[in-house]
């Protein structure tokens, strides 16, 4: 039954309206909740949080102001790759959250503490977060335990483990720790730093771009490397084709003598790996330190699982979909906070993300209509159907 | 296509479905079918998978309206809008599946949904287990009221499952491939009890696709075919090659052709087998010895849930023995992983195709190289080579005849249950193995496919290939195999010649009542 309709049955193309539909529905509501809070300045408020940067006159102040939304896409990336990989080996890895944790507190110490230069940096920071995943992957493929569970717990294992060893490198006039161009070295007994710029990652020139925004550099080209890496590992090659089989269909798995446990495993340190430099590309560019008082798990890991879901499931698609929430949720900064909290843009992303969890829901009741349009015309035609 | 010919005057008819046509997107599922159902008689439905049996039998029960037709209840018309209406009118249904509470008596399950409720809503069984005994007497229904379901053979499931549409005084019985899950002795006592149903005045529908069954029992039979009605006529007046001829459009070759035997080494060897079991704290196969040779079917036959699949799971690595020896080809596999069993020689056509035998949503090709996506032809450096993927996909579609929509990349859940299982037919035998275990091989398929898939197995016998098939079907034991073995409890208690052995004989077996002297 080829019906010109039949565009609409293509999964890419359900998948793109269903997110887009998911940010109408959610940027609809938000402008309710801003309307309630005050009628007068709501339009505005609203086109504010859309246009993040857009909203300064200045072409260079925008240029910079991007930049800094570009840097903070990176990681989100990251982790909605670190999800949306283990989703598609069928196991949900909400522990990306703990994983990225982990790879901050290595890629930290690692350059405040020991001043190593940006790549080994890196490079612990992926170990760490593949070593807290394969945690969760190991216990639930030989102890079958949830990895939902053993995700959520170890998201606080890892949280405050990380906060007592930063602690070493904590700048003892304030909760954070020290920059990353700085190390720490002891003079005299007492805890003192020296400068050390080999610790951040090279800007390749791309700063250039961006007005001279020295955050900007080598993490948002990778993470978009890293993105198709992932969907070429998945759909182009032996490995992914095993770990695809894995997660649809695990006794068809074992069945044909795939090992089926081992994967799991892989899976969830890939998934942490990911995660992990995703933590590196954000804390090796200086663009914030690491508060060692900290007492929630920082929300990048779990906006990943809404970026994962609002790109769709698939690599490329998390591509724009994290740039998406990344620049809504500094869009919210925009807002007159005399009237409106800077949270509302918290609050639009969450129902963003709310609504994302109907994309399976909006599809369904896509397919529906079109069989039931398909049937009305069926029947319509009636006795010439014979 | 009338139906006015076989109406005679002055006759009732419990249920009449006329003309029905129901649609669905890009298939006429029933077209024009039109089935009556006498008072008092045994009417049989007949139909191949997706001739529309299951259709019209939800268009009765309410779970779709047909576009077309009427339906009649004691020649009144009515509107049957759900399960709730039907139950209303007096018709029940015993499911293939049978849907019993298992942790619940006989009594409670039979009760079920109909309660008898006291006072301050207290259930009152004393009342219900008297009925439930007065009606299992009437019509000779053994059941103990007071068994849990999951202590009880399948055969007094049944029953039990049948005293529920009597106790609910339905009028009209309809039972779903009521046989498939019963030993033969198990057989007679079932038919015995529909002819005592009828004999009492009620009206049943039998759903099968087994012919002996429906000549045996039946007074009239409808057939369908690929969603039309083809015709009812009177069992005493056709031949089982008539019928099957109604059903399928052809004339269908019952008997499998097989070249005499030549029989090789011992291929396959299993010593004191044991495998302990998922579903209760004990030993699904004890302490099991056999030998398979190449050039010959082995056969192991017996009831469900006698330790096959468990047997079969020990055999491929799916499960770890509890005690005993795997040899494949003189080499000990005990404890060989399961890719490299297969590597050896071993193809495994599993019981479950959805849960074992294929990843249902990926396409055709992926799971037709599911058994050789690792080898140099289909990836280098770690890539897929998807070229040649196609290729020896588009190569097996063809020689195999494996249908569906778009070819190699049709994902394979959108494809009928004969296709997938030819393509893991197709699969595991182009592997050229050295033993093929085919599991229930032919299980819920049409007899064209039936055919089709035996003539594959017996050509690889035939090829000098050592082959154990496990099959619950009494026809396909007796047919393919060259040598029986009978399990019971988790013990193989006979063997068996095909060309000797009855039905009879072997449904001693397969019900335990007899074994073979140790």
């Amino acid at each position: 039954m080829r019906n010109k309709d039949s565009i609409l049955r293509k999964p890419a193309v359900q998948s793109l309206l269903t997110s887009l539909l998911c940010i109408l529905l959610g940027l609809l509501v938000g402008f309710v909740v801003l309307l309630i809070i005050n009628p007068a300045g709501a339009g505005e408020a609203i086109m504010d949080i859309i246009k993040n940067f857009l909203n300064y006159s200045k072409p260079a102040t925008r240029l910079k102001n991007m930049g800094n939304t570009l840097v903070k896409t990176a990681p989100l990336l990251m982790c909605s790759l670190s999800v949306l990989f283990a989703y598609k080996v069928g196991l949900f890895n909400i522990g990306a959250a703990g994983q990225y944790v982990a790879g901050a507190g290595a890629c930290i110490y690692c350059a405040v503490g020991l001043g190593w230069s940006w790549l080994p940096c890196m490079i612990m920071a992926v170990l760490a977060g593949a070593l807290v995943g394969a945690l969760s992957g190991a216990l639930k493929a030989y102890r079958n335990v949830n990895e939902v569970i053993s995700c959520i717990m170890l998201n606080w294992i890892s949280l405050y483990l990380v906060n007592t060893i930063l602690s070493q490198v904590k700048n003892p006039t304030s909760p954070y720790t020290y920059e990353i161009t700085k190390k720490v070295v002891m003079e005299n007994g007492a805890m003192t730093t020296v400068a050390h710029p080999g610790a951040v990652l090279p800007q390749l020139g791309i700063n250039g771009l961006f007005n001279n925004n020295k955050y900007v550099g080598l993490a948002i080209p990778l993470a978009i490397l890293l993105a198709v890496g992932i969907w070429v590992l998945l759909t182009k090659t032996k490995l992914g084709y095993e770990l695809r089989a894995t997660g649809l269909n695990m006794y068809a798995a074992k069945y044909c003598g795939m090992q089926d446990r081992s994967n799991i495993v892989l899976t969830m340190a890939i998934a942490g790996g990911l995660a992990g430099i995703g933590a590196a590309m954000l804390y090796l560019t200086g663009f914030e330190e690491w508060s060692c008082t900290q007492s929630s798990v920082p929300a990048m890991g779990f906006n990943g699982i809404a970026a994962a879901f609002l790109g769709g499931l698939h690599p490329l698609g998390a591509i724009f979909s994290s740039f998406f929430i990344q620049h809504i949720t500094d869009g919210g900064a925009q807002l007159n906070k005399q009237v409106y909290p800077s949270e509302i843009s918290n609050l639009i992303s969450s129902l963003i993300i709310y609504f994302c969890g109907f994309v399976l829901f909006f599809k369904l009741t896509l397919t529906k209509w079109l069989n039931g349009r398909n049937e009305k015309k069926n029947a319509a035609k009636g006795g010439s159907a014979k | 296509m009338g139906n006015d010919q076989t109406r005679q005057p002055g006759e009732e008819y419990a249920i009449e479905m006329l003309h029905i046509t129901k649609r669905f997107p890009g298939i006429i599922a029933n077209d024009d079918i039109t089935l009556q159902l006498r008072k008092g008689e045994i009417h049989a439905l007949l139909g191949e998978n997706g001739a529309g049996k299951s259709t019209l039998m939800s268009v009765l029960f309410g779970l779709y309206q047909p576009e077309e037709g009427i339906i009649k209840k004691d020649g009144k018309v009515v509107k049957i809008n759900d399960p709730n209406d039907a139950n209303a009118l007096g018709i029940g249904m015993v499911h293939q599946h049978f849907k019993l509470v298992e942790c619940f008596t006989v009594l409670d399950n039979i009760i079920l949904g109909v309660e008898p409720v006291g006072k301050f809503g207290l259930l009152q069984k004393a009342e219900a287990r008297k009925r439930v005994i007065e009606l299992s007497e009437k019509y000779g229904l053994q059941v103990d009221p007071d068994a849990k379901i999951s202590d009880i053979t399948v055969g007094m499931q049944q029953r039990t499952e049948i005293l529920k549409m009597l106790y609910r005084d339905n009028e009209i019985l309809i039972f779903d491939e009521p046989t498939a899950v019963l030993t033969p002795q198990e057989i007679d006592e079932l038919m015995q009890i529909m002819r005592n149903l009828a004999a009492e005045g009620k009206s049943i529908l039998f759903i099968s696709h087994k012919l002996a069954e429906i000549m045996a029992v039946a007074d009239r039979c409808s057939v369908l075919r690929k969603g039309k009605y083809i015709g009812t006529v009177n069992t005493k007046d056709v031949t089982m090659e008539q019928l099957s001829a109604m059903m399928v459009g052809r004339n269908v070759n019952f008997h499998v052709e097989k070249k005499p035997q030549h029989v090789g080494d011992v291929i396959l060897k299993v010593e004191g087998m044991t495998v302990a079991s998922h579903v209760h704290h004990n030993n699904a196969v004890k302490n099991v010895s056999f030998e398979v040779r190449a050039g010959e079917i082995v056969c192991i036959a017996g009831i469900d849930g006698n330790g096959q699949s468990e047997l079969v799971y020990g055999l491929t690595g799916l499960e770890p023995l509890v005690s005993g020896k795997v040899e494949l080809l003189g080499k000990d596999i005990t404890k060989m992983p399961i890719r490299k069993r297969n590597i050896m020689g071993l193809s495994h056509i599993p019981e479950d195709r959805h849960k074992h035998g294929l990843v249902l949503d990926y396409s055709l090709e992926n799971n037709i190289v599911l058994q050789r996506y690792f080898e140099g032809d289909f990836n280098k450096f770690g890539f897929l080579n998807k070229k040649n993927i196609r290729e020896y996909a588009d190569r097996l579609i063809e020689q195999y005849d494996i249908r569906s929509g778009q070819g190699a990349v049709t994902i394979s859940r959108a494809m009928s249950g004969g296709n997938q299982q030819k393509a893991i037919v197709a699969r595991e035998i182009d592997r050229d193995p050295k033993l093929l275990v085919a599991v229930q091989p032919t299980r819920g398929l049409d007899v064209g496919a039936i055919e089709y898939i035996h003539k594959q197995i017996v050509a690889e016998r035939d090829a000098g290939k050592a082959v154990l098939l496990v099959s619950l079907e009494m026809d396909e034991v007796l047919d393919v195999s060259d040598r029986i073995l009978v399990m019971y409890e988790g013990e193989i208690v006979g063997e068996l010649d095909p060309k000797k052995t009855t039905p009879e004989e072997m449904g001693l077996y397969m019900a335990g009542a007899k074994r073979k002297e140790a």
